[in-house]
């Protein structure tokens, strides 16, 4: 184990942190705000995805097919707000988590309908596919830097939207009190379906970004959803502070734990057992730190209110 | 007799009836597709315990199905095939995992509560791949089922059945009398009104444990038929959609109601048996009427049929 791997597979948690914030802070924002619990959201990450690998495929410009599958995704997310979500506010989790699940079922046969149920690898164009040498000996994935920094960048604009602008002023007062807020004369269905048409356009973000990294299926969306709610469930849900602190602690832990979890055992027991243990143990990982977390802080790290 | 009693006595001779009605028709297949709907009607109804009557939300009832499961499968994979042994295995085992689950879980609620049986069972679902001696990723076959000498054979498909349907009816029989006891009462008064049940002198936490546990359990039991019926094993019994599905039988057939999970079970397992009959993209429909089942179908199967006394 040497330095450069270490800091090699730190920027890959980072990497992770930074998609799992961009996921997490959609989900966390229509919570807080809306009092809804999305479990589609994992399936907007996935048409972000599709749509993004069809419009690069169609118009041959990566950045093209950026922006159409970012456009895409925000016209799903806002379609699916009206037709489907809008009726959900005022009902119990309950019956959130079960419509939400309905919805998961109906996107991922869309898309086998659609795409067919293999996956698609899609490649990078040329000016991204290189790598950056830090100093002798870490070279590290030019592309994965570029994740890095666009999800730090919105981070930063997030915290600039929600703290400094007239809309997080109104988004603020609709989380706090919905009905003071209409009562003084704000469109508040309009306020909502435009968060959700945000929310979802950071989770096609954060799936047409992972295409390339990863392969694009139906079902891809449910993996990482899961992880976003153990982010959110530890950062304290509802609050964006927590879920970039949630997101970059789990993200740190997750990646570190399946690249040093079984040598570190090997050091400590017989490396048979490690074998086995190490995985599994590794996989278990971020489910046993929120736990922990949730044992010492039962509302996560950064609770929204109190 | 009741219009309640007759029409649960009339469900019941109908499901018994089902084999005699299959062989008449030259069609086993639906003993098959009963004995399915049965099992899942036992782990519903143990969902139903905590959902229904205690309000827990539980995202992961699928864990207690997995844990039943390999409880089974693993005795079986070391040679020990002996049905009381691993049966008995199968509920302590899940049993003991509800207790360490619901320990943490109860102490918190609302939608932190769903998310984390949820996370816990994808814990385990993990653990399940990743553990390469029980066929990891892939699962591995029972080879020999559950062995009970003397008293069944379970390779006889209508033995079986009737064995599933005498345990579902003690199940359901069992959780009329918990639900209606001293216990059940402070469950649902826990759910109704957390802080009237604690100016009363109760605390919920132990309570709602035990329930926990007991519906685990049960569960487990499930998992260890649905281990024979299958013939096989994987850590999709335990993925996270099938917790969904047992979530969607209860509300289905209607919450806190003794039938309705049975009919949950039998009406979500027939539309999905149709709809995949009609065409492979069948979830496609089955989505949106979930979708739509939740929206407008506010009473349940049960509320349906009983009308609101129950």
């Amino acid at each position: 184990m040497n330095i450069i791997l270490v800091l090699e597979q730190a920027l890959n948690g980072l990497q992770l942190g930074v998609m799992l914030f961009l996921m997490a802070a959609g989900l966390t924002l229509v919570f807080g705000i809306m009092n809804l619990v999305n479990l589609a959201h994992g399936s907007l990450y996935m048409v972000g995805a599709y749509l993004a690998t069809y419009f690069y495929q169609l118009t041959g410009s990566y950045l093209l097919g950026v922006l159409l599958g970012l456009a895409g995704t925000l016209v799903v997310g806002i379609a699916v707000e009206l037709v489907a979500l809008r009726t959900l506010y005022e009902r119990g989790h309950l019956d959130q988590v079960l419509a939400t699940f309905g919805l998961i079922l109906f996107f991922n046969e869309l898309m086998a309908i659609v795409w067919g149920r293999a996956a698609i690898y899609t490649t990078l164009p040329a000016y991204l596919s290189g790598h950056v040498e830090f100093f002798a000996g870490l070279r590290y994935p030019l592309y994965r830097l570029v994740i890095i920094a666009v999800g730090l960048a919105v981070a930063g604009l997030l915290w600039f939207v929600v703290t400094r602008t007239r809309l997080g002023m109104l988004i603020r007062a609709g989380a706090s009190n919905r009905a003071m807020v209409a009562a003084l004369g704000v469109n508040i269905r309009l306020l909502y379906t435009l968060v959700f048409g945000f929310g979802a356009a950071l989770a096609g973000l954060a799936g047409l970004m992972s295409g390339p990294i990863h392969v694009v299926q139906p079902g891809m969306g449910e993996l990482i959803l899961i992880d976003v709610l153990v982010v959110i469930v530890i950062g304290g849900i509802g609050s964006i502070r927590g879920a970039l602190a949630g997101a970059l602690i789990v993200g740190m832990v997750d990646t570190l734990g399946r690249a040093f979890l079984k040598p570190m055992l090997a050091t400590v027991v017989s490396p048979v057992a490690a074998d086995t243990a190490g995985p599994a143990l590794a996989s278990m990982l971020i489910y046993l730190l929120m736990a922990a977390v949730l044992a010492v802080r039962p509302a996560g790290l950064f609770p929204a209110r109190g | 007799m009741n219009r309640r009693t007759a029409i649960l006595l009339a469900g019941f001779l109908l499901l018994a009836a089902v084999p005699s009605i299959a062989a008449l028709l030259g069609q086993p297949f639906y003993v098959d597709l009963l004995r399915r709907v049965m099992i899942f009607a036992i782990a519903a109804l143990s969902l139903n315990l905590i959902l229904g009557y205690g309000g827990m939300v539980s995202f992961g009832h699928a864990a207690y199905l997995g844990v039943g499961a390999y409880a089974v499968g693993v005795l079986a994979h070391y040679g020990v095939h002996d049905g009381y042994l691993q049966w008995a295995l199968a509920i302590a085992a899940s049993a003991l995992v509800a207790l360490v689950i619901g320990a943490v879980s109860i102490r918190t609620s609302g939608i932190y509560f769903i998310m984390i049986t949820l996370a816990f069972t994808q814990m385990l679902y993990y653990l399940g791949i990743s553990i390469e001696e029980f066929g990891g990723d892939d699962g591995m076959r029972l080879e020999v089922k559950s062995q009970f000498p003397g008293l069944i054979d379970l390779d006889n498909g209508n033995a079986f059945y009737y064995l599933v349907l005498a345990i579902l009816v003690l199940v359901a029989l069992l959780g009329h009398r918990l639900v209606n006891s001293r216990f059940g009462m402070v469950i649902r008064a826990a759910r109704s009104n957390e802080a009237r049940t604690r100016a009363i002198g109760f605390s919920p936490y132990p309570y709602r444990l035990a329930a926990f546990v007991i519906a685990g359990a049960v569960c487990g039991l499930a998992g260890a038929l649905l281990v024979n019926h299958t013939a096989y094993l994987t850590p999709e019994f335990m993925n996270w959609t099938r917790s969904g599905e047992l979530m969607f039988m209860v509300i289905l057939g209607g919450m806190a109601t003794t039938a309705g999970p049975v009919l949950g079970a039998l009406a979500l397992l027939l539309v999905e048996d149709v709809l995949s009959g009609w065409t492979q993209h069948w979830q496609i429909i089955l989505g949106p009427l979930l979708v739509l089942s939740v929206l407008f179908f506010r009473r349940g199967l049960a509320g349906l049929l009983f009308g609101k006394d129950e």
